[in-house]
């Protein structure tokens, strides 16, 4: 039982901690002179290590903007779930806590996907995808599996 | 002793004033422009002493990427100067006052050459010691959307929805338990939906069956009754 709990926790936390890296560290886009993410575009093109912000577009805030919510709601979601877990009776289902969660999961892919969509018009054709765009796409399907695995847990004891 | 401090004192009310008598000039930092558009770039200065007749503004101008300066403009004598020869050639025109201590232009009809650094100096005679102060110009096409507006909007109307729902959802349980609304009909027919003064105290325990609030909740919200 207390294993269980343990895993559930564990895979809630390593959603987050991607979530985190994903925005954070933010290598979306790598080629051979430099990375660009949501934030930053740096390039050691010209002898040394620039770092430009990124361009003032829509999409792209839109996109920051929903990997900042992302992680906001995977945050909250945990902190439901310690909450719930003390108050909730017994039988009960920890519907907030999967909804958050599953909000959270949600939001990462509509940012990945609006990063995939309009990508081309922020960088260069020849550049790959980095780790970072990566992460977020792996962290989707982990955020969602927990939520889901919040809505379907009963609460025993 | 006395006469030393008479003499310190003097020295000093000699030279502090001095000190303070530097010329200050104010402009913007950065302006932001659409071409075709004018703007006015404002001057002013701060001076301890009385503004004199014989106060100068002058504008010079640095495009970007040149490391040259233009002088565009001169206010001196009583009469503004401006540019009939340079790039600014018909498109200058002096809207300050120079006894209120404004020596601002107006540029029209923007252009993107028009980029770069207008300085503006300002001498107030005899107060002339002090630094020029620089105001940088952009021209667009569009005005771009700063950053960060957009992504702080999106965020901050998802949280206020969260907000609000929460808000609701308390108001709503909260109405309910003081029996103001009654949202549910059960086979008594206990239909009321006043604005009632119906404070029974302590809700009684048997009455939480009869009340349906919004469904995640309810086996939460009978359970923390029932613990009363």
């Amino acid at each position: 039982m207390l294993l269980l709990l343990l895993g559930i926790v564990l895979l809630h936390i390593v959603a987050l901690v991607l979530l985190l890296v994903s925005t954070i560290v933010s290598v979306w886009t790598s080629n051979d002179t430099g990375t660009s993410d949501l934030w930053y575009n740096c390039s050691t093109a010209t002898g040394g290590h620039h770092c430009n912000p990124a361009s003032t577009g829509e999409w792209i805030q839109a996109v920051q903007a929903l990997m900042i919510l992302s992680i906001i709601f995977s945050v909250l979601s945990l902190v439901l779930f310690f909450c719930q877990l003390f108050t909730l009776q017994k039988g009960g289902r920890f519907f907030l806590t999967g909804t958050f969660q599953i909000l959270a999961s949600l939001f990462v892919m509509s940012g990945a996907i609006i990063y995939t969509v309009m990508s081309p018009e922020w960088v260069p054709k020849d550049d790959t995808y980095g780790y970072s765009y990566i992460l977020a796409w792996v962290a989707f399907p982990l955020a969602l599996i927990s939520g889901l695995i919040y809505v379907i847990l009963r609460k025993r004891e | 002793m006395l006469t030393v401090l008479a003499l310190m004192s003097v020295a000093l009310l000699g030279i502090v004033p001095e000190q303070t008598e530097a010329i200050v000039i104010y402009t913007g930092w950065e302006r932001h422009a659409l071409v075709g558009s004018d703007i006015r770039l404002a001057c002013s200065f701060f001076s301890w002493r009385w503004t004199s007749e014989d106060v100068t503004f002058s504008w010079t101008y640095r495009p970007d990427g040149s490391r040259d300066s233009i002088s565009i403009f001169h206010y001196t004598g009583g009469a503004a100067y401006v540019d009939n020869k340079g790039p600014f050639m018909d498109r200058l025109e002096f809207v300050g006052n120079p006894s209120r201590r404004d020596g601002s232009i107006l540029i029209k009809n923007l252009e993107f050459s028009d980029n770069g650094t207008f300085t503006c100096d300002a001498k107030n005679p005899p107060d002339i010691v002090g630094r020029p102060s620089s105001v940088r110009l952009l021209v667009f096409e569009k005005v771009p959307i700063q950053a960060g507006v957009i992504t702080g909007a999106i965020i901050g109307v998802v949280l206020g929805l969260l907000i609000l729902i929460v808000a609701i959802y308390y108001l709503m349980r909260f109405l309910v338990a003081r029996r103001v609304f009654s949202i549910n009909v059960s086979k008594h027919g206990k239909k009321k939906k006043e604005g009632s003064q119906q404070k029974q105290g302590p809700v009684p325990p048997a009455e939480p069956s009869k009340v349906k609030a919004a469904a995640p909740e309810k086996k939460k919200q009978e359970s923390r009754k029932d613990k009363k």
